[in-house]
C-alpha cells in the first residue's frame, strides 16, 4: 500500500500543469472560476486547444486519436484541469458516443465520426429520455420503421442537454415491440439538419437554458446510421452508461468547490470574525471535507482495481451517488454561508461583459443559481434511486 | 387546550384562500414577480380592501388582529399561494416598528399602511451583519436641527418600492451593542438616499441602500434615543413567525404535489408511489412537516410570553422551518425527477421560495446557536 503517486504519475501531473499554465486562456479560466455562463464558443475554444495537444480524447485508445492514458492518469488530468479553471469538455461526443462507436460501430462510422468529434465539426447530443421514459428508460416509444434504405423516425426526446448547439444526435429508438422492452431498441445516429426535426428549449427552474425537447416527425435516417445490430441498442446504451468511470465522482470539481467555500468562509463575517471560525459552520465544513477526502481515495481505489471492469456498473453507481451528494452538500453550505446575500439574483451578472458592481460580495452572484441548478445531478444520468437499485442488485438483494 | 382557530381566524383563512384560488394563479404571480417592483400594486390594493393588512395590526393601531396566530394563519395562506406582495416588509417589519415605537403623529402613517396606500420597508441588515439584529454600524449623529445618517443597508426587502424607509442606525456604543440603536423614518426620496433595487432568486425584490449624509429633522426619530433594540428584536420575532408560517404553507403545497405525482406518474408499469424506497421518504416528509407546524404553533402562541421563552420558541420555529423546508424542497424535486427542474412546472417556484426563507432572518445554524445561548441565559 502506498498512498502517494508514483514518480511517473508525478511527472505526468507536472506535465499537465505546465501545459495548462501555458495554454489555458486566463480569461476563460476567470470565467469558469467566477461562475459565469459559458457559451458555445468557450467550449469550442477549449476543445481546439486540447485537440492541438492531442489531449482532447483522454479516454480513447491511441489508434483513434486518443491519449491511451490509464484511468489514474485520466483522473490526474481531470483534477488538474478543474483546479486550473478549465471548462469541462463536452461529454456527448467524446465520452458517450465515441466509446460506443469504438466498440460497436462500423469501420465506416469510426472513420467518419471520430475525427469530426476531435476537430469540432460535429457537436453531438443525446436522445435517450422521453416524457414517459425517464428512470424506466427501456419503456421508450420513439419509433423507427424501416422503409427501404431508411428508417422513418417518429416521436419525442427530452432533457437533451445543449441540443441547441448540436448538429448531430445519437438516439435510442424502438424498432420492435416484440419480447422484453429492452430487446426492441436500436441505436441510431441522426443529423439534426434532417427535415422533420424540431428543437424546443426547456427553461430550468433558475431560468437557464441547458436542456431541450427534440421532436421527430417522419424523419428519414439512412440505414447506414444504425450502430451495430438492429434491436441491440440497449446493450450499447448500457455499455455507454457503465463505461465511463473516470471522473464520474467529479473529485476535481468537488475539491475546487470546497476550496471556494473555504475562501467564502474566510471572507464572510459573523460577529466581526471570519465565518470559518464559527464552530457550527466549521463542523459542517469539516463533515463535507472528510467525506470528500475519503471519496477521493475510494475513487482511485476503484479506478486502479484490476477487477474494476467486471464491476463497472455498481462502481459507477457508487461514485455517482457519493460525488453528487457531496457536491449538493457543498452547494447547500455555500448558499448558507452567504446569509442574506444568497437572495439577490441578477441573471445578467452571470454573462460576460456585465460591468456593474456586484450586489454584495463578488462571489455571491452564481451561488443560489448553482444550488438550484445542481439539484439535477442526483436526477440525471440515472437518478440516485436507480443507482442504489443497481448496487443492491449487485449485492444479491 | 384547543388547537382550533377562532371563528374570525378561520374566516380570514378561508377568505384569503378563496381569493387566491380565484385571482392569483401561479402564472399571474410569476408575471408580477418579473415586473419592475416584483409584485402587483393592483393586487396589493385588493388585499388591503379585504382587510389582510389590517389583520396584522391590533385595534389600537387601526387593525383588527396583530396577534401571533393572526400572523401565522395569514402567512400560511400566503405561502400556499406563493404571494409576493410586501406583507412582511410593509406590515410586519416597517409597520411593526412604527406601532411599537412611534408617537401619535408617526403612528398616523399606519392608517395609510393598512389601507395599502403607503409602503414601508425596514432598512436594518448590513453587508456584514448577517443575521445579528444588534450589529448596526450605520451611524446617526445629532445636529442642531435633527440627525445626519450615514451607512449601507443590505438586502432590504422591497426597499425599492417603499415610500418610507424605517432605517436603523447607531447613535452610541460599539458595533454589536444592543444599546445605542435608534430607528428613523426616512422618505425614500430624501436627498442622500440611493436605492439599488433588484430581483431575488425566489421572485421577490430587495435593495441595497446607501445613505450619505442624509439630513433628517428631529421628528424622524422613532422612540427614545438609542433604545430601539427591544422593538427590533420583537419585529424580527414576528417576522420569523411569518416566515416559518409561510414555509408551512409552501411545504404543504410541495407535499401535496409530490403525493399526487407519486400516485399518477408511472414507471416500470406502476405508479412510482408503489416503490417502498419512495413511500418511506414521503412518510418522513409528512412527519417532519407536522413537527415544523407544531413548532410554528408554539411560537405564535408564545409571542406574548417573557422574552427568553418567546425567543426560544421563535428560534425553534425558524430552525425547523429551515431544516424541514430544505428536506421538503429537495425531496419534492428529487421524487418528481426532471420535470420539477423546469420553469414551466409549478413546483420549482415553491421550492425556491421555501429554500430562501432559510436565508432570511436567521438560518438553521443561527437559530440553533441562538437557542443554545438563550438556554444558557435562562439557566
Amino acid at each position: 500500500m502506498d498512498l502517494n503517486f508514483s514518480d511517473d504519475e508525478l511527472a505526468f501531473r507536472d506535465e499537465v500543469r505546465a501545459f495548462l499554465d501555458k495554454n489555458l486562456p486566463a480569461a476563460l479560466a476567470a470565467k469558469v472560476k467566477g461562475g459565469k455562463r459559458l457559451v458555445k464558443e468557450d467550449m469550442d475554444t477549449w476543445h481546439a486547444i486540447l485537440n492541438r495537444q492531442g489531449w482532447l480524447a483522454e479516454s480513447w485508445p491511441v489508434e483513434f486519436g486518443g491519449t491511451g492514458w490509464n484511468a489514474v492518469q485520466q483522473q490526474i488530468f481531470e483534477d488538474e484541469c478543474c483546479a486550473a479553471g478549465a471548462p469541462r469538455t463536452v461529454p456527448f461526443g467524446l465520452k458517450m458516443l465515441a466509446p460506443v462507436l469504438i466498440k460497436y460501430g462500423s469501420e465506416e462510422q469510426k472513420r467518419t465520426y471520430l475525427p469530426r468529434i476531435l476537430d469540432g465539426s460535429d457537436w453531438w447530443c443525446q436522445g435517450y429520455s422521453e416524457p414517459g421514459a425517464g428512470s424506466d428508460l427501456a419503456s421508450l416509444k420513439t419509433k423507427a420503421i424501416r422503409d427501404g434504405d431508411h428508417y422513418v423516425v417518429n416521436g419525442q426526446k427530452t432533457w437533451t442537454t445543449l441540443g441547441q448547439y448540436a448538429n448531430k444526435i445519437f438516439c435510442l429508438v424502438r424498432t420492435s415491440t416484440e419480447g422484453k422492452p429492452q430487446e426492441g431498441i436500436s441505436f441510431l445516429l441522426i443529423d439534426m439538419e434532417t427535415p422533420g426535426i424540431t428543437v424546443r428549449p426547456i427553461i430550468l427552474l433558475e431560468g437557464t437554458h441547458e436542456v431541450n425537447e427534440v421532436f421527430f416527425d417522419d424523419v428519414r435516417v439512412p440505414v447506414a446510421n444504425l450502430v451495430g445490430e438492429e434491436n441491440r441498442g440497449w446493450t450499447y446504451a448500457k455499455y455507454l452508461l457503465t463505461h465511463e468511470r473516470t471522473n464520474i465522482a467529479n473529485v476535481g470539481a468537488n475539491k475546487v468547490s470546497l476550496a471556494h467555500l473555504k475562501h467564502i468562509g474566510q471572507h464572510q463575517k459573523i460577529r466581526g470574525r471570519p465565518l470559518i471560525e464559527d464552530p457550527l459552520f466549521a463542523a459542517r465544513l469539516a463533515e463535507i471535507e472528510m467525506d470528500l477526502d475519503a471519496m477521493a481515495t475510494t475513487n482511485l481505489r476503484l479506478l486502479s482495481s484490476p477487477d474494476s471492469a467486471a464491476n463497472a456498473g455498481p462502481m459507477s453507481s457508487m461514485l455517482k451517488i457519493k460525488g453528487t451528494e457531496i457536491r449538493q452538500a457543498l452547494n447547500d453550505l455555500t448558499r448558507r454561508a452567504l446569509g442574506p446575500y444568497a437572495m439577490p439574483f441578477v441573471s445578467e451578472a452571470l454573462d460576460t461583459g456585465y460591468n456593474e458592481a456586484p450586489i454584495g460580495p463578488d462571489y455571491a452572484a452564481p451561488v443560489s443559481q448553482e444550488y438550484f441548478n445542481n439539484r439535477k445531478i442526483s436526477i440525471y444520468g440515472g437518478s440516485n434511486e436507480i443507482q442504489r437499485g443497481i448496487i443492491s442488485k449487485m449485492m444479491g438483494l | 387546550m384547543d388547537f382550533n382557530h377562532s371563528d374570525d381566524r378561520t374566516m380570514l383563512k378561508d377568505m384569503v384562500s378563496r381569493f387566491l384560488a380565484d385571482n392569483y394563479p401561479l402564472a399571474v404571480r410569476n408575471r408580477s414577480a418579473e415586473s419592475t417592483e416584483g409584485f402587483s400594486r393592483d393586487i396589493w390594493q385588493q388585499f388591503a380592501e379585504l382587510g389582510l393588512i389590517g389583520a396584522l395590526f391590533d385595534e389600537q393601531h387601526g387593525g383588527f388582529g396583530g396577534a401571533g396566530f393572526d400572523i401565522s394563519v395569514l402567512f400560511e395562506a400566503l405561502g400556499r399561494g406563493l404571494v409576493n406582495e410586501p406583507f412582511l416588509a410593509s406590515a410586519i417589519l416597517g409597520g411593526g416598528l412604527i406601532a411599537q415605537l412611534g408617537n401619535d403623529v408617526q403612528k398616523d402613517i399606519l392608517t395609510e399602511v393598512i389601507s395599502g396606500k403607503t409602503l414601508l420597508a425596514l432598512a436594518h441588515g448590513e453587508p456584514e451583519s448577517r443575521f445579528d439584529p444588534a450589529q448596526v454600524t450605520c451611524r446617526a449623529s445629532q445636529t442642531d436641527s435633527g440627525w445626519t445618517i450615514d451607512g449601507h443597508k443590505a438586502v432590504v426587502l422591497n426597499g425599492d418600492s417603499a415610500d418610507i424607509l424605517v432605517v436603523t442606525a447607531r447613535v452610541s456604543g460599539g458595533d454589536w451593542d444592543e444599546d445605542g440603536i435608534s430607528a428613523f423614518l426616512v422618505p425614500a426620496g430624501q436627498s442622500g438616499v440611493e436605492i439599488r433595487g433588484y430581483p431575488t432568486i425566489d421572485g421577490l425584490h430587495a435593495a441595497e441602500i446607501h445613505l450619505s449624509s442624509v439630513e433628517m429633522g428631529g421628528d424622524a426619530l422613532l422612540g427614545p434615543i438609542g433604545k430601539a433594540f427591544p422593538a427590533i428584536e420583537l419585529a424580527v420575532a414576528r417576522a420569523n413567525i411569518a416566515l416559518a408560517s409561510e414555509a408551512i404553507g409552501l411545504m404543504d403545497v410541495c407535499r401535496d404535489m409530490t403525493l399526487d405525482y407519486l400516485q399518477t406518474r408511472k414507471q416500470f408499469g406502476v405508479p412510482i408511489g408503489k416503490f417502498q424506497a419512495l413511500q418511506h421518504r414521503m412518510a418522513t416528509v409528512l412527519m417532519e412537516i407536522e413537527q415544523a407546524r407544531s413548532a410554528c404553533i408554539n411560537a405564535a402562541g408564545r409571542l406574548d410570553l417573557p422574552r427568553v421563552q418567546r425567543e426560544q420558541a421563535v428560534s425553534t420555529a425558524k430552525a425547523l422551518a429551515g431544516r424541514v423546508g430544505r428536506l421538503v424542497a429537495e425531496e419534492a424535486i428529487q421524487m418528481h425527477g426532471g420535470i420539477a427542474m423546469t420553469w414551466e412546472f409549478d413546483l420549482g417556484h415553491y421550492a425556491k421560495r421555501l429554500i430562501m426563507i432559510d436565508n432570511q432572518f436567521g438560518d438553521v445554524d443561527y437559530h440553533l446557536a441562538r437557542f443554545a445561548e438563550l438556554s444558557r441565559t435562562a439557566a
